[in-house]
């Protein structure tokens, strides 16, 4: 009975890692579009302009405030009926990279607003423009209050990819749906796949760790 | 060097700083000095514009900034001036991701844009003249605060302004930090560099100031050659400032 389940989850393997393969992709891409939307929506929000902070506001409260799950499927069924098809990977990219850009822009907004006043004036006093001093002085302390949240959001992003399978992306979850439907191996095909999920999360837990440890060595003696 | 004219601002309806208009000469070491609230911080930072003025003109050396007209309009000719006009906080305000030597090349290498090899030269040398030689590698947080102001005055030398100004550079240190920072102080003034420094320190303003000048209630009271000022102020004000101050540091002792 073992000895099945094991042959089974091996023969299984390529097609688990081919939706594996989307997960990381999923991942990755959400998390490189919701950091680079995301931090446009920080500047927006600790912008003077009234308008620019409210918009970006809206955008994180709406975003952040509807199941991610209506998300995708508003942007996936929903969509084509204002005229925009989209393939299942290109939707579920989208709808991944602009939730996780609120959930980005809150912890870069709030990383950046921590630093010292003073900081921007040390920046200002030797002749900086304001983005010199964002990308030189403000932005390098304000990663190390930021990385451990983002980590964060970056972990449950990998598991949320999962919600791509209801909108007929072949990643991971959905590859052993469709395999358990093929050989009602349930449990050995989704304790598979759980182990997958759970080595890519915790790979990256450790590359949180590392990156923490990086940004926080000038607390270390030199 | 430096000329102000009708400097003046407004705050929550309330004015910080009163029409007031200075002219500094080259070479000049001026201490500003006054009760606190008397505006004479708001002043110093008006001259590199880290406080906004209402009203008034501040020029420094060739580059003359309006306060009349938006500020936004004018960001190019302000970073050109802050380039001319050094500044140290009160806090220090080193950058506390960067060691004691990328902190003073910071400002020549991204700002001038000068050649790493040569920014690195300067920056070692200024740290060696602020007696600070060997802490290169060290972070801010691992340094003393006297030796973190003098890490952010040989920041503010790097970029060779025309002008420092120190708001009250001593006052965040613990009492025996601040001989190092003052002497370091007395010894740019001796090279004859223009100068402009709040503070509190009255003996270091009478021993090496040219000029100072007393603030009260946004307005200059009195000005005039430090140790004339020190020994027979005019003003009833300033005696009692002074008698005030001098009185409180005699009980000290």
């Amino acid at each position: 009975m073992i000895e099945e389940s094991l042959q089974l989850a091996l023969d299984s393997a390529p097609f688990l890692l081919k939706g594996a393969y989307f997960t990381v992709f999923l991942s990755l891409g959400g998390m490189f579009f919701g950091l680079l939307i995301g931090f446009g929506l920080a500047l927006m929000r600790l912008s003077a302009i009234k308008l620019l902070s409210w918009t970006a506001r809206v955008y994180v409260s709406f975003f952040r405030g509807t199941p991610l799950l209506v998300q995708l499927f508003m942007i996936y069924y929903g969509l084509p009926q204002l005229g925009i098809e989209l393939d299942p990977l290109p939707a579920a990219l989208i709808g991944f990279s602009l939730n996780m850009a609120a959930y980005a822009c809150e912890i870069l907004r709030a990383a950046i607003s921590s630093i010292d006043r003073g900081q921007w004036e040390a920046a200002a006093s030797i002749g900086m423009t304001r983005g010199q001093a964002m990308r030189r002085a403000i932005l390098p302390q304000a990663a190390r209050t930021a990385l451990p949240p983002l980590g964060n959001s970056f972990i449950s992003l990998v598991k949320d990819t999962a919600l791509a399978a209801t909108i007929q992306v072949p990643e991971l979850f959905r590859q052993a749906q469709l395999i358990t439907a093929r050989t009602f191996e349930i449990f050995t095909m989704y304790l598979a796949a759980a182990l997958i999920y759970w080595v890519l999360a915790s790979a990256l837990a450790h590359l949180q760790n590392r990156l923490e440890a990086r940004v926080n060595r000038h607390d270390l003696e030199p | 060097m430096i000329e102000v004219t009708r400097l003046s601002k407004q705050f929550n309806g309330l004015t910080v700083l009163d029409d007031i208009s200075l002219t500094v000469e080259a070479g000049e070491v001026i201490a500003i000095i006054g009760p606190s609230g008397s505006g004479k911080t708001t002043f110093l930072r008006c001259l590199n514009l880290l406080e906004t003025p209402s009203s008034g003109r501040i020029r420094v050396a060739d580059i003359e900034i309006d306060g009349d007209r938006p500020l936004a309009k004018q960001a190019t000719l302000i970073r050109h001036l802050r380039q001319q006009v050094g500044f140290v906080f009160q806090n220090f305000n080193l950058f506390p991701h960067r060691t004691a030597l990328e902190n003073v090349i910071e400002g020549p290498l991204v700002v001038k844009k000068a050649p790493r090899e040569k920014a690195l030269a300067l920056g070692r040398a200024l740290l060696a003249k602020v007696g600070l030689a060997g802490k290169e590698d060290a972070y801010p947080r691992r340094l003393s605060g006297g030796q973190q102001q003098r890490v952010a005055i040989a920041r503010a030398l790097a970029m060779e302004p025309q002008v420092i100004l120190f708001d009250e550079p001593t006052s965040a240190l613990d009492p025996e930090l601040v001989g190092e920072v003052l002497a370091t102080i007395r010894g740019l003034a001796q090279e004859n560099r223009t100068m402009i420094i709040v503070t509190h320190e009255m003996n270091f303003a009478r021993d090496v100031a040219n000029r100072v000048i007393f603030f009260d209630k946004g307005v200059i009271v009195e000005q005039g050659e430090a140790k004339a000022l020190f020994a027979a102020p005019k003003e009833e004000r300033t005696r009692q400032f002074l008698g005030k101050f001098l009185g409180a540091q005699g009980h000290a002792h």
